[in-house]
């Protein structure tokens, strides 16, 4: 098959709610600010209002052409739907993070390209053991950061910074928390 | 941190919002609109941002309503625009006829989902004939701008009201449900003061005795009448195919193959197109922007570059093609690959079709006007279906 790579094509995919079309928000802010091509592109469906949800979020240096990823550099993934989905389709030397709280088999089954670098940890229960509740998609992102850098860290804290609304400012500092957890986790 | 200045300025902004956004900033002060997926972002924005600048937002008990209401801004003079999505957009073709015919302009925008009927709420391409051909009855085109990238849903909304005031007509942004709902960093246009714009002397905005009154109207009882209306319609329409065709050409120059797509699909080709010239065939992407009129120009340009084979490529079962057809005039050979109904061909289906052009296979098939078997997609590009959002 032909290979159509960007620097940075990325799925987020779990269930409505999680947050992913948040967390690829924040991915494509970061590309944003570095001054990079970018595409977000959110599946718009009845999905969004409750069944499994999903984006594609682009990073490249040249003019992007179809902004549904296909071929995944990288892949969030916080359901067990999610996983089966997408993990195959991940490109060799990708990387891939699954939530294990819910998608408890990890990527067990699922024939992986050759290389691809996958994190299984439970980044619910850890939210919600930190006090950090419905920010286990932060913490995937911050994983996700430690094993893709797709941008610098500054920029990072400058996007989560963008993406948490004014009025809303109190969770500036836990988004930045869940953050750094996902990298040490 | 390359480019830093100009990062700056960009902001990521949805589709469907930048519409609106830079709607304001050509000078539009009235939206009238009716929600409908995968639109609806667009009239939202509207409702919370167009009464801040003194703008009048009215979502109106239909599109029917909705696109006489902007009829009605339109005769007394405004900046006016609607939008709403394909079985939307049908229920205003009535209203476009009519303000064609009384040479109102205004801007509409349909913002693509599967069809017919109720369809589906993905991405499509499928009301081409509807936008370049016949949106409501009688005599009349109406300028159709199609964008592919947000950014271009900034800058083609704000040409498109300078175009429906210049020529009297209205005048349609022609997107779909990708290009709508997907984030992409913009650069916005300046804001224009509404005060700021070329006159509209022929509107009917108060006179106070001063002047002989104004009439807008699209009632000719008298034959002779509305042939010399319609004349001095398609007069006007010559000129615009004339001076406004536009098109953007990627890696044409040297091209045997060319593939002709626009909005979505174009962004779907133009990965396809890279990858068949990593493979060394000799292939470019003509997108056409304005779809009414449609760039023939620019299909001259190629067949006199050396183009020998057409592909168009669409989220339909053929619509565009046609126009190729008529531009290309025996010249070339046309083929056709599409998706329907809200599917979105994967780039390696895109490659595969312009792999099967290149070898000449089904150049024997392709398309001659009127057979519409022969616009099928062949089989072999049908195997492999991705399904988005599943």
């Amino acid at each position: 098959m032909a290979d159509f790579n960007h620097e940075m094509l990325c799925v987020l995919s779990g269930f409505g709610g999680q947050g992913l079309l948040f967390a690829g928000k924040i991915m494509a802010n970061c590309g944003l600010i570095d001054g990079r091509q970018v595409s977000w592109m959110p599946s718009y469906g009845p999905e969004m209002r409750g069944g499994t949800a999903n984006c594609s979020v682009s990073l490249s240096d040249d003019a992007i052409g179809t902004p549904f990823i296909t071929k995944p550099t990288a892949l969030i993934a916080m359901n067990q739907p999610s996983v089966e989905k997408f993990a195959a389709s991940v490109q060799p030397g990708g990387s891939i993070v699954i939530d294990t709280t819910l998608a408890m088999n990890g990527a067990e089954g699922v024939q992986l390209a050759d290389d691809v670098t996958v994190a299984a940890f439970k980044a619910t229960e850890i939210a919600e053991a930190e006090g950090l509740k419905g920010l286990a998609n932060i913490i995937c992102l911050g994983k996700l950061w430690s094993l893709d850098n797709f941008c610098e860290r500054e920029v990072v804290d400058a996007a989560i910074s963008k993406c948490v609304p004014p009025k809303r400012q109190h969770l500036l500092e836990p988004n930045l928390r869940a953050f750094q957890l996902g990298i040490d986790a | 941190m390359a480019n830093e200045n100009k990062a700056q300025e960009r902001v990521l902004m949805k589709g469907n919002e930048v519409l609106a956004e830079a709607a304001m900033r050509a000078g539009c002060r009235f939206f009238f609109g009716y929600p409908i997926t995968p639109q609806t972002e667009l009239a939202a924005y509207m409702a919370k941002k167009l009464p801040l600048i003194g703008g009048t937002f009215l979502q109106a008990e239909s599109e029917i309503a909705a696109i006489n209401m902007v009829y009605g801004a339109a005769a007394a003079g405004a900046r006016v625009m609607t939008s709403s999505s394909s079985p939307g957009v049908s229920l205003k073709g009535e209203g476009v006829s009519y303000m064609a015919g009384a040479d109102c302009p205004g801007v509409i925008v349909n913002v693509e989902r599967g069809g017919p009927g109720l369809g589906g709420i993905q991405p499509s391409q499928s009301d081409y004939f509807q936008a370049t051909r016949a949106l409501g009855h009688g005599d009349f085109y109406m300028p159709v701008l199609a964008p592919s990238t947000v950014q271009e849903m900034a800058d083609l909304i704000y040409d498109a009201f300078d175009l429906a005031d210049e020529y009297r007509t209205p005048t349609m942004i022609l997107a779909d449900g990708m290009i709508g709902q997907m984030m992409e960093p913009v650069l916005l246009p300046p804001e224009r003061d509404p005060e700021s714009l070329p006159a509209k002397p022929w509107a009917t905005s108060g006179h106070g005795n001063k002047r002989e009154h104004n009439v807008i109207n699209s009632l000719y009882l008298s034959p002779d009448k509305l042939e010399e209306t319609n004349f001095e319609r398609f007069e006007r329409y010559e000129q615009i195919k004339e001076k406004h065709q536009r098109q953007e050409l990627m890696e044409c120059d040297d091209a045997e193959i060319v593939v002709v797509a626009f909005g979505a699909a174009s962004r779907v080709a133009r990965t396809a197109v890279r990858e068949a010239r990593a493979q060394g065939i000799k292939c470019g992407l003509l997108r056409p922007i304005t779809l009414w009129p449609f760039p023939t120009k620019a299909i001259d340009q190629v067949i006199e570059g050396g183009a020998t084979k057409f592909l168009s490529v669409e989220l339909n079962m053929g619509q565009m093609v046609q126009d190729v057809q008529l531009a290309v005039n025996g010249r070339a050979t046309v083929d056709f690959f599409g998706r329907t109904g809200g599917v979105l061909p994967t780039p390696e289906e895109v490659l595969e079709a312009i792999k099967t052009v290149a070898a000449g296979e089904p150049v024997q098939q392709s398309a001659a006007p009127g057979a519409v078997g022969s616009l099928l997609p062949h089989p072999q590009h049908r195997k492999s279906s991705y399904e988005r959002g599943e």
